[in-house]
């Protein structure tokens, strides 16, 4: 349903030239949560952004194709966009607390929205309106449905913005980072919220996260991004059970053992570089363990189903994995 | 709820108290000033200096002369006037109120409009030509001093291109009730004068809020909900925006009607509170000076309680008591 | 909670970290109208400077005694500066000559240079107009350093003050305290200020638009007071002096530079307006506002006088507010400042 090809998206500022996003490679296929991890910094907002013609950076330039139910979207103007953004396509956006516009009430946005895309009469989009605050767990919806956004506690405001996502039934949903701002018991709550209504609405979903636990959780396939470029991409089972890149294996926790998947988050040496700092080979080669010679030319994604990024050899990842020296 | 309202009329009577008690000591106690000579007139001989002070009973203490001042200014409401000796203070405010009030009511109208709609276009159409234009108008606009602009416009209007308007009068005022038409021709050049520098002020106060609100998250929202550019610009950005417009507006007003108006009205002769205040102040015509900085206090006063609540009203989240 | 950014990361940038000055100044040096706006103040100042100059070097006039009998050479000819008025009684200033070096703006009712007196006129103005914005700034950072930091009992004196100034009309306090001081000085204690000294309109003029200033940076100070960072200060030890030098004022301080300027402008327009009302500046000082208060007898028949004094003002006051505009975008972006006197 959703195909990337080679997104690239760079700003042009006083320093020189950022790339925020090198060589992105998106599929989304029907009823599918693909998620797309990494530290922040590494370009995926952006990259999801620029799907939706949000970046309105005038120094931004955006390059590549995406295409949208066989039809390219990227490059449209705002008056082609506006049909899809929120009809076909809904955004959930990271911060719930500034979501919202604080002075109108959340049924007047929602119902904004409805009437945007639908032909509903005022009455009957509100009552659409109640009926998704319901659904997505707001208690006494029909009174609710009146409240201010900053009556509302953290939680219960990004359930709305989610029903006020869902509100036209959008083929696909783009989550950035929809839980980072929230509590831990919430968060569950939210993707269990997510996860049902995929399959209440059959709308696909790109989760955005840095959190590697969330992507166990609810992602079908995942795509790993460093510095704006994608480094591993594949199914999650695969991912996450045999990480092939040095970087996955830090968000992983550690060099994993065949077989063994690990739950805690370890640090992963050094800092994300500024952008400005990308170097011209691998981008993670400063921080990698296992950086070669090789390392000094880019890497491209190879592999089937389960791409990565490295030119590490499968020899020596058996080697690294099991301990053994590692043969160069 | 009450208690708000009684803490801010409380608040509200203290301020207009202790600026009634600075004004009448900066009249009658700054050291070294004294107020007989002053009202005497710098050359009087010592028995003239005494006749006054026993006429104005300057030789009571402050306290006693402040009470009765205020007794008769409030209470019995027959003040009157140092210079114009007998005159009663009040009919002279109540007098010159509508006329303020015509000229600041027509120059906020216009003032309104002018300043919005400029901010508006500037705003929608930022980085293009008609932006840094506008803006430039706008500076222009707050950089000119008011008196000139009405002597440059008077100028302009009586000499060169008089010809061209020759029906448009030179100074001076009519009520509406004598003549609507003379009325609004009299003041259509103070209105636009005073207009020019508030318009350029609201211009760019709401430029540059519009302009901080588009770069928000809920636009961002907006935007990926699938409204037009417009729709979220004059519905989104402008509501959010418009709170700090009116509060500001509220106390631009409130401020005029009490007399802050006075360069217009000097330049243009009308004899509004502005005018009342400049002349009694320069006359030390001490009781007519207290009422009038007695009046104006308290629109500014009441107009930044007004404020208070207008902001609740636009911003809900300023309703929580906290 | 989860730790969120949005952020392109941390910036460690390789040439090493640039002061946050440095690089608002850099900032505000790439603003073409700003630096334009700068060029043309500083033209204005400079200008100013070089009146005497002007006068005694070029012109050859004295422009402050009245010249009433004075003459000037027009191209060879000697021309009374009053010449009869064409309507038959008094005397009409002539008008301008255009000529750069006589009498280039005409003479005012007394006789005397306008262009010269424009020149002196502009030191006064830019004085006092610099003078009482920055004891302005100065104060009211204090007052509103010292009310948001400590609080409490200072905190309710400050305020109330701000309150007190700020609800007198601004024009209505300032002619009050000027009529009441012009006419004897200020004599309190051990400060005697002369009744003609430039002081006192500089005194007042800062004075009123106190509040103006000290609200907004009492407002940031109380923020800063409740965020992390000065609470560790305070928790490790640091003194309050201490505190307010390296923590708050440097916050404070991007505020004060963008208000700078655009007080100049109020107190430049503020001066003049009291200088047309006459209790502003006394002669025998002038500034523009006076120049061109004098100039109104003439309004219709020399507009120059009272014009170009009007004119200088407009220049620089929107020099000044383009200045500020460029300094609000280089040291504090999300500064909401208003405009207006």
């Amino acid at each position: 349903m959703l195909r990337v090809r080679d997104l690239s998206v760079s700003f042009a500022t006083r320093q020189g030239l950022v790339r925020a996003v090198d060589g992105l490679n998106l599929d989304v296929g029907s009823r599918e949560v693909v998620g797309i991890v990494g530290e922040s910094g590494s370009g995926k907002s952006v990259a999801m952004y620029s799907l939706l013609g949000l970046v309105r950076d005038a120094n931004a330039s955006i390059t590549g194709s995406v295409a949208f139910e066989g039809r390219e979207i990227l490059g449209l103007s705002d008056k082609a966009m506006q049909p899809l953004r929120g009809g076909q396509i809904g955004m959930i956006f990271q911060d719930p607390m500034t979501a919202l516009t604080p002075v109108f009430t959340v049924g007047w946005q929602i119902v904004e929205q409805i009437r945007q895309h639908t032909d509903m009469t005022k009455a009957q989009a509100k009552d659409r309106a109640v009926e998704l605050l319901a659904e997505v767990g707001i208690p006494d919806a029909r009174r609710r449905v009146d409240s201010f956004p900053h009556e509302f506690s953290g939680g219960m405001r990004q359930r709305v913005v989610i029903a006020m996502a869902l509100s036209c039934n959008p083929r696909l949903l783009i989550a950035d980072e929809p839980t980072t701002a929230l509590d831990v018991t919430t968060q569950a709550q939210i993707l269990e919220l997510m996860g049902r209504l995929r399959d209440t609405h059959g709308s696909s979903i790109v989760i955005i996260t840095h959190d590697m636990g969330v992507i166990a959780e609810m992602a079908d396939r995942v795509t790993v991004m460093y510095a704006g470029r994608p480094v591993e991409s594949g199914p999650e089972v695969d991912v996450v059970r045999s990480p092939r890149h040095p970087y996955t294996w830090g968000l992983l926790g550690a060099v994993p053992r065949l077989g063994q998947r690990s739950e805690r988050l370890a640090t992963i040496p050094g800092n994300v570089m500024s952008p400005l700092d990308v170097p011209e080979g691998c981008a993670f080669a400063p921080r990698c363990d296992y950086a070669m010679a090789a390392c000094a030319r880019r890497p491209l994604m190879i592999g089937g189903t389960h791409e990565h990024a490295c030119w590490l050899s499968d020899d020596q990842r058996v080697a690294i994995r099991s301990n053994t020296k590692v043969p160069s | 709820m009450l208690t708000f309202v009684l803490r801010r009329l409380v608040s509200a009577v203290l301020v207009m108290f202790s600026i009634s008690v600075m004004v009448f000591l900066i009249f009658f106690a700054t050291p070294g000033v004294n107020p007989a000579a002053r009202l005497a007139g710098r050359s009087a001989s010592p028995q003239v200096l005494a006749q006054v002070s026993a006429e104005f009973g300057l030789n009571r203490p402050l306290p006693v002369r402040y009470g009765l001042m205020m007794w008769h200014l409030f209470v019995k409401q027959d003040l009157t006037s140092y210079v114009n000796i007998g005159v009663r203070v009040i009919p002279q405010i109540t007098g010159a109120a509508p006329v303020t009030l015509s000229l600041v009511l027509g120059a906020a109208i216009i003032w309104l409009i002018v300043g919005v709609l400029g901010g508006l276009v500037a705003a929608a159409n930022r980085g293009r030509w008609i932006d840094p234009l506008i803006m430039f108008g706008g500076i222009a606009a707050v950089s000119i001093p008011v008196f000139w602009l009405g002597q440059v416009v008077g100028l302009l209007t009586q000499t060169k291109f008089h010809s061209v308007f020759r029906w448009l009068p030179g100074s001076g005022y009519v009520s509406f009730s004598q003549s609507p038409g003379q009325w609004a021709l009299h003041l259509l050049l103070p209105w636009l004068t005073l207009a020019t520098l508030y318009a350029g002020v609201y211009a760019r106060v709401l430029r540059a809020e519009l302009v901080n609100a588009m770069n928000e998250d809920y636009v961002r929202t907006a935007r990926a909900k699938g409204l037009s550019e417009r729709r979220i610009l004059m519905r989104h950005a402008l509501r959010c925006s418009l709170i700090s417009v009116v509060s500001l507006f509220g106390l631009d007003f409130g401020s005029l009607v009490g007399g802050a108006a006075l360069l217009t009205e000097v330049v243009f002769g009308l004899p509004g509170i502005g005018m009342l205040t400049d002349t009694s102040l320069q006359n030390l015509d001490l009781p007519v000076i207290m009422a009038t900085v007695m009046y104006g206090a308290f629109f500014i006063v009441v107009a930044s309680a007004v404020v208070d609540v207008l902001y609740a009203v636009l911003d809900p989240r300023v309703r929580v008591v906290k | 909670m989860a730790s969120s950014t949005t952020t392109t990361g941390t910036l460690t940038t390789a040439k090493g970290s640039e002061s946050p000055w440095r690089s608002s100044l850099r900032q505000l040096r790439r603003n073409r109208a700003a630096m334009m706006a700068l060029g043309l103040l500083m033209f204005m100042v400079i200008a100013s400077l070089l009146a005497p100059v002007y006068a005694h070097l070029v012109a050859h006039v004295n422009p402050f005694p009245a010249n009433v009998e004075g003459t000037i050479d027009l191209g060879g000819k000697s021309v009374p500066v009053l010449q009869p008025s064409s309507a038959g009684f008094g005397v009409t200033p002539i008008g301008p000559t255009w000529h750069f070096a006589t009498y280039f703006l005409g003479a005012d009712p007394q006789g005397r240079d306008v262009f010269a007196r424009l020149l002196y006129g502009g030191r006064i103005s830019l004085l006092i107009s610099f003078s009482s914005a920055l004891i302005c700034c100065v104060i009211a950072a204090v007052l509103g350093m010292a009310g948001g930091y400590f609080g409490g009992a200072i905190d309710w004196v400050v305020s109330r003050i701000f309150d007190i100034v700020w609800a007198f009309p601004v024009y209505l306090l300032a002619i009050c305290l000027s009529v009441i001081l012009l006419t004897s000085g200020l004599n309190v204690g051990f400060i005697h200020i002369a009744p003609g000294s430039l002081l006192l309109p500089i005194l007042i003029i800062a004075s009123v638009y106190i509040p103006y200033v000290g609200r907004p940076v009492r407002g940031i100070v109380m923020t800063l007071r409740e965020r992390e960072f000065i609470q560790a200060a305070v928790g490790s030890g640091a003194s309050d002096w201490r505190i307010l030098r390296k923590e708050i004022w440097p916050n404070v301080a991007p505020t004060i530079m963008v208000f700078f300027p655009m007080m100049v402008a109020f107190d430049m327009l503020t001066e003049s307006a009291l200088s047309f009302l006459g209790v502003g500046v006394q002669p025998p000082n002038a500034t523009w506002g006076t120049i061109s208060n004098d100039g109104l007898q003439l309004l219709y028949t020399r507009p120059w006088v009272s014009i170009a004094p009007g004119i200088c003002i407009v220049l620089t006051c929107a020099a000044l507010n383009v200045l500020g505009d460029g300094a609000r975008d280089a040291f504090d972006p999300k500064a909401k400042l208003r405009g207006g006197a």
